[in-house]
């Protein structure tokens, strides 16, 4: 198996399907010549060419609405935005339009678009490099929201979000690109969407997480483990539509719950999964539901100090960990 | 008249027509006689909502000669129509029913666009690629970039035309989508039904140029603007929009100046704002009486022949009413389908 980063498997996987079939392209701000800024299209230009390379006037609306019109006329469009933070122009396209398209039309038609977008903090973005925006497609029934954190997991849903026949987020964390690190088979394979995937076992608390934290949760699971206790890290890998069943299933052998996100705390997807496990899991809660997440301030600050107060940490969580394993 | 000059049964659907540059005699007929159509329903669904029984109605009374030129000018059978919701013409010239409509219009079981879900007339067609999705106002203008795009990319000889108000052309989605039509040369028609309000923002509150169309040279292509009471000129603009439009040349954005005869919908109040001089000047510009004088004066309608045309719409509108006023509502359990993918 090839060892590669984050970003190299979401290259992959998209390279692998604009080749198998020619309904796939590309679009976006400097995809193109540049490669994207974080080169997740190095090299598109020069082997598909202009016609499927496409690169965008600086306009986020239209890029979300053109690749709509694309993929309900029959193709398989995958348009970037060049940073999470800045869909809100096309916010309209995706949450109110390509959302309902199949229901608005009574399955008429469809839309079998990619909206990839890099995300997250962590990286001296400051307030509009930095957002982690996923629950506001999560709360939006119609879409398909799926962030990956490793490159395993990202070639393989990323191809499984090209092929699928709904409008997919599928969000990327930028901090995850070249940091994290993994294998990857040769042979070619497919990752089911809605299905979460437990990171690490363990018998003595539930973790939930996604995108980046799930590293550092699994970094704070190392650490407790020195001390004799075992948390069970569950992924989420796709965010709605959620798989339930997964970290329900562990809280009923664990106990005890934990969700750790990036976002600021509050009606964030903590709250959505907080709230599930209260609901079903209840009887079997030894302690009340955990939710580790950013604060409530409008966006990540760009001073060292004021991004670390926001980000999560191993240390952070590790400490956490602790305070929920004594209660 | 000769025998062969009768309006035919079929609509543009039909695919049998053959069109050209010039606009035959039963052409004209056959667009009279949808117009009466459209203006016959139009007129039947405003009073069922006065009666409490459709909850809302815009009119397309004023704009149905652009909307009939439209359509018989491009292909419906291969062409792409992404309407917005004033349309009930463009609807009829595609081949949608009076029932069909009615259902929307009454949300009953079996409407075929969106099977209930939407406000009457929006969703998608079948049979037509026709698409009327949002009141979003102006999102429908990027999507019709993407639909023609696909076209392009494809290398097929399609047209996709966009349809729009003097509203949405204020919209960000209408200046980014005819930005990239001019950048990629799409195939595709913007065709804006200017009825000069925004419910009741008028034109000058709108924008500070005379023409939606001069826009067009901003964009690197061509912008006209034209009278959207006079169908044949409609027709021949589109007509060779769309020809130009297949042949790689490129977007047209066409104006048709139209009078919205009635008030926004069935909610608003246009006296409000609208001052009665302007009323009466709009209702001097009513289609109907102007294409039925025309067509009067060039020998290809006779009373005999107006006559059937009213008296048959009239039939098939009280037909389709019946019906759809007696069809149970959609099943409640339906309405949970169609989310995702149904596996």
């Amino acid at each position: 198996m090839a060892v590669m980063t984050v970003l190299e498997a979401v290259r992959q996987a998209m390279l692998e399907e604009m080749r198998r079939d020619s309904r796939v392209f590309v679009m976006g701000e400097d995809i193109g010549a540049r490669g994207g800024v974080f080169l997740a299209t190095d090299g598109f230009l020069q082997e598909f060419g202009e016609q499927r390379v496409i690169d965008t006037p600086l306009a986020e609306s239209s890029i979300a609405g053109i690749a709509i019109g694309a993929a309900v006329n029959g193709m398989r469009p995958i348009a970037e935005i060049e940073f999470a933070d800045f869909v809100w122009p096309a916010m309209n396209q995706i949450v109110g339009e390509a959302s309902r398209i199949r229901y608005g039309t009574n399955g008429n038609k469809f839309a079998p678009l990619v909206v990839r977008m890099p995300y997250g903090g962590g990286v001296r973005g400051g307030l509009y490099h930095s957002q982690t925006i996923d629950v506001v497609f999560a709360h939006q029934p119609g879409l398909i929201v799926i962030a990956p954190c490793t490159p395993y997991d990202a070639k393989g849903l990323l191809k499984a979000a090209i092929r699928a026949d709904d409008p997919v987020v599928f969000l990327e964390h930028k901090r995850t690109y070249r940091l994290v690190r993994g294998e990857v088979p040769e042979e070619e394979y497919i990752l089911p969407i809605g299905k979460a995937d437990i990171k690490r076992a363990g018998s003595d608390m539930t973790v939930v997480s996604y995108g980046l934290m799930v590293h550092y949760c699994l970094e704070a699971a190392r650490k407790l483990s020195d001390e004799g206790v075992e948390a069970e890290v569950v992924d989420l890998r796709t965010l709605a539509p959620v798989d339930r069943e997964t970290f329900l299933e562990s809280v009923r052998r664990t106990s005890k719950a934990m969700v750790v996100y990036e976002d600021n705390r509050t009606y964030g997807i903590g709250a959505e999964i907080a709230a599930t496990i209260a609901q079903d899991a209840f009887h079997d809660l030894d302690a009340p539901v955990v939710r580790l997440a950013g604060p409530d301030v409008p966006a990540m600050a760009f001073a060292p100090p004021f991004e670390a107060e926001f980000m999560l940490s191993p240390e952070k969580i590790a400490a956490a960990m602790r305070d929920l394993a004594a209660y | 008249m000769p025998p062969d000059d009768s309006p035919s049964a079929a609509t543009a659907t039909s695919g049998q027509r053959v069109r050209s540059s010039k606009l035959t005699r039963p052409d004209l007929l056959e667009m009279y006689r949808v117009m009466a159509l459209s203006r016959t329903l139009d007129e039947r669904v405003w009073l069922l909502n006065r009666q409490g029984k459709a909850a809302i109605v815009a009119a397309a009374q004023g704009h149905e000669a652009a909307q009939i030129a439209c359509v018989f000018a491009t292909d419906p059978s291969r062409d792409h129509y992404l309407i917005y919701y004033r349309e009930l013409t463009t609807l009829l010239a595609v081949g949608l029913t009076p029932l069909d409509l009615l259902k929307g219009f009454l949300s009953k079981e079996g409407e075929p666009m969106s099977g209930g879900r939407q406000f009457p007339t929006h969703g998608a067609c079948r049979n037509v690629d026709l698409f009327s999705f949002s009141n979003v106002v102006g999102t429908q203008l990027p999507q019709a970039a993407g639909v023609a795009l696909a076209d392009k990319m494809r290398g097929e000889p399609n047209v996709t035309v966009v349809y729009f108000g003097d509203g949405a052309a204020s919209q960000g989605d209408c200046h980014e989508a005819m930005n990239f039509a001019g950048i990629h040369r799409l195939p595709i028609i913007f065709f804006c039904e200017n009825n000069r309000y925004a419910i009741s923002v008028p034109l000058s509150k709108q924008m500070a140029v005379e023409n939606i169309a001069a826009r067009a040279a901003g964009y690197g292509f061509p912008g006209v603007t034209l009278d959207g009471t006079d169908p044949i000129g409609v027709y021949e603009a589109v007509y060779a929009a769309a020809e130009r439009a297949r042949n790689g040349g490129g977007p047209t954005l066409i104006e048709v100046m139209v009078e919205r005869l009635f008030p926004h919908t069935s909610d608003d109040d246009h006296t409000r704002y609208r001052s009665a001089e302007d009323l009466r000047q709009m209702r001097s510009r009513d289609p109907l009486p102007t294409f039925e004088a025309q067509l009067r004066k060039a020998g290809i309608l006779d009373d005999a022949t107006h006559d059937r045309i009213w008296s048959e719409a009239k039939r098939l509108v009280n037909e389709a009413t019946e019906e759809a006023e007696a069809a149970p509502y959609p099943q409640v359990d339906q309405f949970t389908r169609h989310v995702f993918a149904e596996s």
